[in-house]
């Protein structure tokens, strides 16, 4: 056990942790606070895996600007800031057993993949992630075409989002 | 690696900081509660209604436009570190993406969606 | 002498020496060593917070035609120290209906979030808590923490006033962020690398000669983001009261007074790192880490005199104004300038050194004076509008 998968463990505890405190806790304001520490724990992952661009992208996008639209979608919706809904509705027995199912399934594929007892291979040295990326994003014969079409992927969603959300008197 | 764990560091004494001014505060304070002292606080008189206010729709739509730029600017940062390399082959690409999101400003803008009123 | 030349080192090969002599793993040394050094500077910084309560209190009374604190100690100076004995032994009052654990969370997010900036601050040219190669986004990271904590403050407080401060704080912060993040690109673009090290390497030019634009707009952001005079939403002192921080009094305000004071220093910090060449001062930081450091503290107070000025002679904007001013103003302007800096960067990539830079600086100037043509034809349309339904209003007869 290498320091690295003993503070990978933790982590990984953290955030399952954290994700199951979003769907039980009743506020839904602290179940928004509770999703913040998930995607810092996925964020901290990243960092293990040396993805650090994507670790800070996480921080900055999902706890920045998604969390934070979470939390204003609440307040706008709830009459009452301390609102406290049921916690299981009548279906609920569906539900437990897809999770049982996918959860067997999930078992199965992966109790014959190996990975579980390597380590990752070592990163060679001098590898710059971020420049690396610039160099896919952009290069013809790699991911240009997916990085324009992203843009207007977000347009579409900018477009679609004064469609539904404003409210036209 | 061990950059992170650096910053992790940094996480946990920032974090001990606060939390032991905090505590100290608390262990050297007075403790005598009383329900005015601790009541809410609206001008120095009586609260006036629930504490609730109706949550003005405008702030979400603000999150929202933020949160598509966001992740524009996001994407840019790689294209950015690689520039001075690539030549203009690389900063029209940027330039189109740049481009495709002013349009959906634009849009926004002349939607009305950026007033605050 | 090697010790003038490279403290850092030095001082933890010492340490390593006397950890590993104990029978510690090395492991284990590196991480203590690591946790001390990371220890040492967070005191320094709290000390220097200490002081700049201080200095903020002397220079906006200077501002205001008076003398500002001058009866505890030569010049004031233990006043700080005052004011930290008297938050400490204030009451820690538990409001009725807040939410205890977010409450009492906030104020410790929120300083925490300043703290963690300086990891990537870098002070000598050896001296760098940590090289991160994704320095510029790092920094939008840790506002975003501190945004959060701002909802969490105003939302925990149970109080009409504080809600509605954070979330105008939220909407100014995250609307400013946009322009701030733009103007993180510009450095980047003109040094070949995010991290604030090798940008500061990169400038044998200062950046605000090559993007002086971007300098100005970066400094507008920061003092939105910062919440500070003239975009203070959240405390709109006598408009709503003290806003998210309405019901926090004793040390849990202490921390977001001096969270904001401190963040007010590590944005003047960053201005000069990212613009002015950080610790470099025409070689002089190649002499001695510790001149390099002065050099980076000493440019970090002149960018914080900056904020200080701006923020005691400008009047608060109103908060349709400001997001008008930044959405329709500063975010269309930031990518223009994005779009100039990168056409004009691979234009002038061969050019020699003169031509490149007055290229970039008229670039700047020239869309700088566009931009303000736009916005004062703008003005011009609107003032007519206005004065042409002037006449509308008929003088009111009767009443005495």
């Amino acid at each position: 056990m290498t320091a690295e998968q003993i503070i990978f463990l933790l982590v990984a505890l953290f955030t399952l942790g954290s994700g199951f405190m979003v769907v039980t806790t009743g506020n839904l304001v602290h179940a928004a606070l509770w999703l913040v520490a998930t995607l810092f724990g996925v964020a901290i992952v990243f960092a293990l895996l040396n993805a650090g661009f994507l670790a800070v992208v996480q921080v900055v996008v999902y706890i920045g600007a998604i969390a934070i639209l979470f939390i204003f979608a609440v307040m706008l919706t709830r009459k009452d800031m301390r609102d406290q809904g049921p916690q299981m509705n009548r279906g609920w027995w569906v539900g437990a057993l897809i999770a049982v199912l996918v959860f067997a399934g999930l078992f199965f594929l992966l109790q014959g993949w190996n990975g579980l007892s390597r380590t990752a291979a070592a990163i060679p040295a001098g590898f710059d992630a971020v420049a690396e990326l610039g160099n896919a994003l952009v290069s013809p014969d790699a991911f240009v075409l997916p990085f324009e079409v992203a843009s207007v992927l977000l347009v579409a969603a900018l477009v679609g989002a004064v469609y539904v959300a404003f409210n036209r008197k | 690696m061990s950059q992170w764990i650096y910053i992790g560091l940094f996480f946990f004494v920032g974090l001990l900081v606060p939390v032991g001014a905090i505590t100290v505060a608390w262990i050297l304070g007075p403790k005598k509660p009383n329900p005015i002292k601790q009541a809410t606080y609206e001008c120095g008189i009586e609260t006036v209604g629930d504490s609730w206010v109706q949550f003005k729709a405008q702030y979400y739509i603000f999150a929202l436009v933020f949160l598509v730029f966001d992740v524009e600017t996001v994407f840019l940062f790689p294209w950015a570190v690689k520039l001075g390399e690539l030549g203009m082959f690389a900063v029209v690409e940027g330039i189109i993406f740049i481009l495709i999101l002013i349009a959906g400003l634009v849009y926004t803008w002349r939607k009305g969606m950026l007033e605050w009123a | 002498m090697s010790f003038w030349k490279d403290p850092l080192k030095v001082a933890a090969d010492w340490l390593m020496g006397i950890f590993t002599g104990w029978g510690m793993p090395e492991v284990a040394a590196q991480v203590l060593i690591s946790f001390l050094g990371v220890l040492i500077l967070i005191s320094i910084l709290m000390v220097l917070d200490i002081f700049l309560v201080w200095v903020e209190r002397k220079v906006v009374s200077r501002f205001q035609d008076r003398i500002g604190p001058n009866r505890v100690g030569p010049f004031g100076l233990i006043q700080p120290f005052a004011d930290i004995i008297k938050l400490l032994i204030k009451e820690d009052i538990t409001l009725t209906g807040a939410d205890k654990v977010v409450y009492n969370i906030a104020p410790m997010l929120s300083m925490m979030s300043v703290l963690i900036l300086w990891a990537i601050v870098p002070l000598a040219p050896t001296i760098l808590s940590v090289d991160l190669n994704i320095g510029a986004l790092y920094i939008i990271a840790a506002g975003a923490i501190g945004t959060l904590s701002i909802i969490m403050a105003g939302w925990s407080s149970n109080n009409k006033f504080a809600l509605i401060g954070a979330f105008r704080q939220v909407a100014v912060m995250v609307s400013f962020e946009i322009p701030m993040l733009t103007m993180l690109l510009i450095p980047t673009i003109l040094a070949g690398s995010m991290g604030m090290n090798a940008i500061i390497e990169k400038q044998d030019i200062w950046f605000v000669w090559l993007s002086p634009l971007a300098a100005l707009i970066f400094l507008i952001t920061a003092i939105a983001e910062l919440g500070r005079a003239p975009f203070d939403m959240a405390e709109g002192e006598s408009e709503l009261v003290a806003g998210y921080n309405t019901e926090y009094s004793g040390m849990k305000f202490g921390m977001f007074y001096a969270g904001e004071l401190l963040h007010a220093f590590t944005y003047g910090g960053f201005l000069a790192s990212l613009f002015f060449g950080g610790y470099r001062f025409f070689g002089l930081e190649q002499v001695s880490p510790f001149l390099a450091i002065a050099v980076i503290i000493f440019k970090a107070f002149v960018g914080y005199w900056v904020i200080m000025w701006v923020r005691y002679t400008l009047l608060r904007i109103r908060i349709d104004h400001m997001l008008a001013f930044n959405w329709k103003f500063l975010t269309p302007l930031a990518f223009t300038l994005l779009i100039v800096t990168a056409l004009v960067n691979a234009l002038l990539a061969g050019a020699s050194t003169w031509l490149y830079v007055t290229g970039m600086f008229l670039s700047n100037v020239a869309l700088a004076w566009a931009a303000l043509e736009i916005a004062r034809s703008y003005g011009h349309k609107e003032r007519e509008k206005t004065e042409g339904m002037k006449k509308v209003v008929t003088p009111s007869q009767g009443t005495p």
